[in-house]
């Protein structure tokens, strides 16, 4: 298990050699969506008391957050089918549990990354939140979640194009309708009921009730561990499957 | 210090491994020679750990493969055939990385490192990306990597494949460097005179079979001292002889063209598997290709 840290300190080294690329690349989704739905659609729009901009940044936190740290299996993905890193660590007395743990780590983060480019371009928009501990743990939990998923769905892909179509038919999906641009309570019972089936959705709601200054639901908080625990230990189930 | 026991590796549809069973002495240079497809590879790969066999065993330096693969792993090194250092770091971060992997202290890492990339004549690469290195410097750079745990065992995959004659003969001196520091290697190749140069004993692998095992003089002894070549209806024939008097007596009953020469392992790896591989690791089409297998001619009986 100790044998985390090499893994994860490749990773943090090659995002560091490219930051500023991976800086501007995490702030381009969050800026359009800001200048798309806040400043244009949601100018005079108001949710739960709050000014559209104050909703919509807490959801884009938890979209961002959750792209960030899957897109750890893009870099799997790299490393395994482009340049055969993959195997140099099977080969390695490293178990499968520290190789989860260190590529964990570093989707995580990534995420924490992505959220200060966020927090960044709502302050300079003008958006004033409470960035709290119970804030930055439901990101860490999302994170977590997030990039254990993508370690064990970066297993059992077998192309670098699969890995495309998983983030369209998982990722896409779960970044509109998790909680992220719109209240859910606004929505049909039956599709609130399969909304809140998003780990998303809890992510959402934790994140944007810390956002708020109130203390947060502690349930989404439970979901979001407990799941994560589940993708981390099929992670390491996965990878171990991978070795054939 | 290598000892595998009927290895078997099935895929779908392709009997990649067919019980294979060999031992590799502590010290030895053991070269494991065949044609592409022939599971030299998934030989290699089992015994890492990147591929689960069918059935069978091994024990690498006293530890099972499996049942003790992180201790096992401990003590190999190994270069795989397809260039896999990270092209995004420098040559001192792929080995500083791979020594935190194997738990080597700082200062160790590091004074094994600058031996290293000086034994392997990188020194003044160090700092360099590896994206801007040459073929033959990253061949070079991943034989410093598997050897910078001061591994017992060193596996080499077709380490020499792509690479110009010149690098591929320094290369060769930096295995025999290797060996004489006391490690074990156990390599693959098509190339014939590779295995030839190098190697104590070669095992010639077909189709996942393990057909012949021996010294490589032991080998070419099997079939004869010289060949004589001769060309017939546009086709290369060879016979094998003891002794240059017998080739020479046969010389002087034929008119033609002849070219008399010392047998080597290639001969040898064609008469003893009915093969010839060519450069590219494929198996060349031998005017013998259509008929049944030949078996070992006695010396001095030719006919091939």
């Amino acid at each position: 298990m100790g044998g985390w840290f090499p893994i994860y300190l490749r990773e943090i080294l090659i995002l560091q050699r490219k930051l500023l690329r991976q800086i501007a690349s995490m702030s381009v989704s969050p800026l359009l969506y800001l200048i798309a739905f806040g400043l244009g659609m949601g100018r005079d729009i108001t949710i739960q008391g709050r000014s559209y901009l104050e909703f919509l940044i807490p959801g884009l936190v938890a979209m961002n957050s959750m792209v960030q740290a899957f897109t750890i299996a893009t870099e799997i993905n790299v490393a395994r089918f482009y340049w055969g890193i993959f195997e140099e660590f099977q080969a390695a007395p490293l178990s499968d549990a520290a190789y989860v743990t260190g590529e964990a780590l570093a989707g995580i983060t990534r995420a924490l990354l992505s959220v200060i480019v966020v927090i960044l371009i709502a302050a300079i928009s003008g958006v004033r939140l409470s960035y709290n501990l119970f804030f930055w743990l439901a990101v860490i939990l999302n994170s977590f979640l997030f990039s254990s998923l993508a370690i064990g769905l970066a297993m059992v892909v077998k192309s670098h194009a699969d890995q495309s179509l998983l983030t369209n038919f998982v990722i896409t999906p779960m970044a509109f309708l998790g909680g992220t641009f719109f209240p859910l309570d606004k929505m049909p019972p039956w599709v609130q009921g399969l909304l809140k089936l998003l780990p998303l959705t809890p992510a959402s709601e934790a994140i944007r009730a810390s956002a708020y200054g109130q203390t947060p639901p502690w349930f989404p908080y439970l979901i979001l561990t407990v799941l994560g625990g589940a993708m981390f230990v099929l992670a390491i189930k996965l990878v171990k499957k991978a070795r054939d | 210090m290598i000892e595998i026991t009927n290895l078997v590796k099935r895929y779908k549809t392709v009997q990649a491994l067919n019980g294979v069973s060999l031992q590799v002495a502590k010290g030895e240079l053991f070269a494991y020679l065949g044609p592409n497809g022939s599971g030299k590879t998934t030989t290699i790969r089992i015994l890492t750990g990147l591929t689960k066999p069918t059935s069978g065993d091994a024990y690498l330096n006293g530890c099972h493969f499996e049942r003790d693969a992180l201790k096992a792993k401990r003590q190999c090194g190994l270069v795989p055939q397809v260039v896999n250092l990270d092209t995004e770091l420098t040559v001192r971060e792929n080995l500083d990385i791979h020594g935190r992997i194997f738990k080597m202290p700082s200062g160790e890492r590091r004074a094994r490192t600058d031996a290293l990339l000086e034994y392997v004549e990188m020194d003044d690469r160090g700092d360099s990306l590896v994206k801007h290195l040459s073929g033959g410097m990253k061949r070079r750079v991943m034989v410093a990597r598997a050897l910078l745990h001061s591994p017992e065992i060193l596996f080499l995959d077709e380490p020499t494949v792509g690479l110009d004659p010149a690098i591929r003969r320094r290369l060769w001196s930096l295995l025999k460097k290797i060996q004489q520091g006391g490690a074990t290697i156990f390599l693959t190749t098509h190339y014939i005179e590779e295995a030839e140069f190098l190697a104590d004993r070669v095992a010639f692998l077909d189709f996942g079979n393990l057909v012949q095992l021996d010294t490589p003089n032991n080998l070419k002894a099997r079939i004869g001292d010289w060949a004589l070549d001769e060309m017939i209806d546009g086709h290369m024939h060879t016979q094998y002889f003891s002794s240059r008097s017998e080739a020479q007596a046969v010389i002087d009953q034929k008119q033609g063209g002849f070219s008399l020469r010392r047998v080597n392992l290639e001969d040898a790896f064609i008469a003893l598997t009915g093969k010839k591989v060519s450069d590219d690791g494929s198996v060349a089409k031998t005017p013998e290709d259509n008929e049944p297998a030949a078996t070992a001619p006695s010396p001095g009986a030719g006919g091939h």
